[in-house]
């Protein structure tokens, strides 16, 4: 078995007139936790949906355990999501369920368990993002960093082999910021995941991944492990890292220039 | 001036054809491939009970007081003739042909189709849709067939119970109101009602209504722009094109059944 549980190799994608991505190249190494970084609205939720194949590339390869993504069946493309599971933005619970049917529906859906054995196994992934007490609960019951972690618990349900997180961090306290950084990091040593965080928040990434993409420009502008990155050469990077406004990067969306915009107004 | 006009038009056009299309491809997902009793029964059970359990109230209502007028006026007429035991078959024939059929298929697109349609949308808009897709379960399969299904097995029968209370509600006005003979409402009733002709038909008719809404508030919830007011607008629509679409149909099937 090779190393690399995903490799996406010359990945172009657009949407209408816009390239979102030219020519990217990234690679996932099984059992790590890899992290994508990158200002807001440069794509990071569009390349996730890309490896699950809900979008597909204008070219390019995703190669998922070596089977390539975009050019899959229907059928091989619904058994490779089984091996995979994404935690989105929203959490995406099912809101005319509690929050055990929520986490039981993949478990029905793809097993022909006992509810017993089922019962078990719930309890088990509840308690392992402490709502063991949160069972009976209905989503909108929830606050927003619980329904992220119950949706956590819904994802590893089946345990997948690779889990991609979507921005866990954005609209967490202090503390459950620190459970959930917490929970990624033992969850992906205790059943062996290949994990995949997107985030902007530069801290909590660089504590628990292992390998760091940097995304800006439609492509990847700098890589390598934590350490790696901090002494990164590269002055995107550094003005990604340290937050700076002014920089490399603009930190507006395109637009003509200010001054004429106003002038235009005033006429 | 004119150009741009045309190419409006035309641009409204093809969004149209567009939209047929995905309406298409959606239904086509969801209905096609071998059920699965197994999972798809219960959840058919659930949707039976929401879509059609739930809209008996309306149905019932409805019914009697369309019945209960149908009688008031038809004898109004029909005494002037001394025909008054005509009564029978007067709102018997008007309920099974026309307005069972169409009066239920209008109430369950305005009570369960919005419905659906927000329902639906809102799911588009929280990412559950997306969620189940990539927890590898198919949307169309689970979330729009058994809706699908059960607006086509509850309607007409809907519209039946709907003519069924309507003929009470003319009984309670035309003969224990107004005093036509009840024996006469009845026999009358019975030799000019065909089962073939004038049931049949109806069912046929209530069968086309309900592929027709459920088609367009499916659609129109998938297809929702996933936002507060694209959801907002897209309930509207499924009221309104489902009112006008089972308008339509009704004079086509109409001509096609009594017409010539
Ligand atoms: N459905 C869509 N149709 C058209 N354009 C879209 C659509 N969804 C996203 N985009 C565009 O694609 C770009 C990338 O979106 P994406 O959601 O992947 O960004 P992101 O990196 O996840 O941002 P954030 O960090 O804010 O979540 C955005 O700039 C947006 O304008
Ligand atoms: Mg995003």
């Amino acid at each position: 078995m090779s190393d690399i549980l995903i490799d996406i190799q010359q990945l172009t994608f657009s949407r209408g007139e816009r390239v979102i991505y030219r020519d990217l190249n990234m690679q996932f190494v099984r059992g790590k936790v890899t992290a994508i970084m990158g200002p807001s609205g440069i794509g990071k939720t569009t390349l996730l949906r890309l490896i699950g194949g809900q979008l597909k590339p204008d070219s390019g390869h995703i190669l998922f355990a070596g089977e390539d993504i975009p050019k899959l069946s229907r059928s091989a493309l619904y058994a490779a999501r089984q091996r995979m599971s994404m935690l989105f933005q929203s959490g995406a619970l099912f809101t005319d369920m509690t929050v055990f049917d929520n986490v039981a529906f993949p478990i029905r859906e793809h097993t022909r368990l006992s509810e017993s054995l089922i019962r078990l196994i719930v309890l088990m992934k509840l308690e392992a993002v402490g709502l063991r007490g949160a069972r009976d609960l209905m989503p909108a019951e929830l606050s927003g960093g619980m329904a992220r972690r119950a949706a956590l618990a819904r994802a590893i349900a089946l345990d997948p082999e690779l889990i991609m997180y979507d921005e866990p961090f954005a609209g967490q306290d202090p503390i459950s910021m620190g459970v959930i950084v917490r929970l990624i990091r033992s969850l992906n040593n205790a059943l062996n995941l290949t994990s995949v965080v997107v985030s902007h928040d530069v801290t909590e990434v660089m504590s628990i991944a292992d390998y760091v993409y940097v995304v800006a420009e439609q492509t990847v502008i700098g890589h390598g492990t934590p350490e790696q990155l901090r002494a990164h050469p590269s002055p995107l990077v550094q003005q990604f890292l340290k937050g700076e406004a002014d920089g490399a990067v603009p930190f507006h969306y395109k637009a003509a220039p200010y001054e004429q915009e106003l002038m235009e107004l005033v006429g | 001036m004119i150009a741009d006009k045309l190419q409006q038009l035309g641009a409204g056009t093809i969004n149209n054809v567009r939209g047929f299309g995905r309406a298409g491809i959606m239904l086509f997902g969801a209905l096609l491939g071998k059920p699965d009793i197994r999972k798809g029964f219960p959840l058919l059970i659930k949707q039976l009970y929401v879509i059609g359990v739930l809209s008996l109230l309306i149905i019932l209502v409805s019914g009697l007081f369309i019945g209960m007028v149908l009688a008031l006026q038809g004898y109004t007429v029909l005494v002037k003739f001394g025909a008054e035991q005509m009564l029978g078959p007067l709102v018997a024939l008007s309920l099974l042909r026309e307005l069972g059929p169409v009066v239920t298929a209008l109430l369950f697109a305005g009570r369960a189709g919005s419905a659906i349609t927000a329902e639906i949308g809102l799911m588009k808009a929280t990412e559950q849709l997306s969620g189940m897709e990539m927890m590898a379960v198919d949307p169309l399969r689970r979330i729009i067939a058994p809706r699908f299904w059960a607006g086509v097995i509850s309607m007409p029968l809907l519209a039946l119970i709907f003519t069924a209370v309507g003929i009470l509600g003319g009984h309670l006005v035309g003969v224990d109101w107004l005093g036509v003979d009840g024996g006469g409402y009845w026999s009358a009733m019975q030799a000019n009602v065909d089962l073939y002709q004038d049931v049949m038909n109806g069912v046929i008719k209530s069968v086309v209504f309900a592929l027709i809404v459920m088609w367009i508030a499916l659609h129109k919830g998938y297809d929702a722009v996933p936002t507060s007011e694209g959801i907002s607008q897209a309930t509207t629509q499924t009221v309104v094109t489902t009112s006008l679409a089972v308008l339509a149909f009704d004079f086509i099937l109409t001509a096609l059944m009594f017409g010539g």
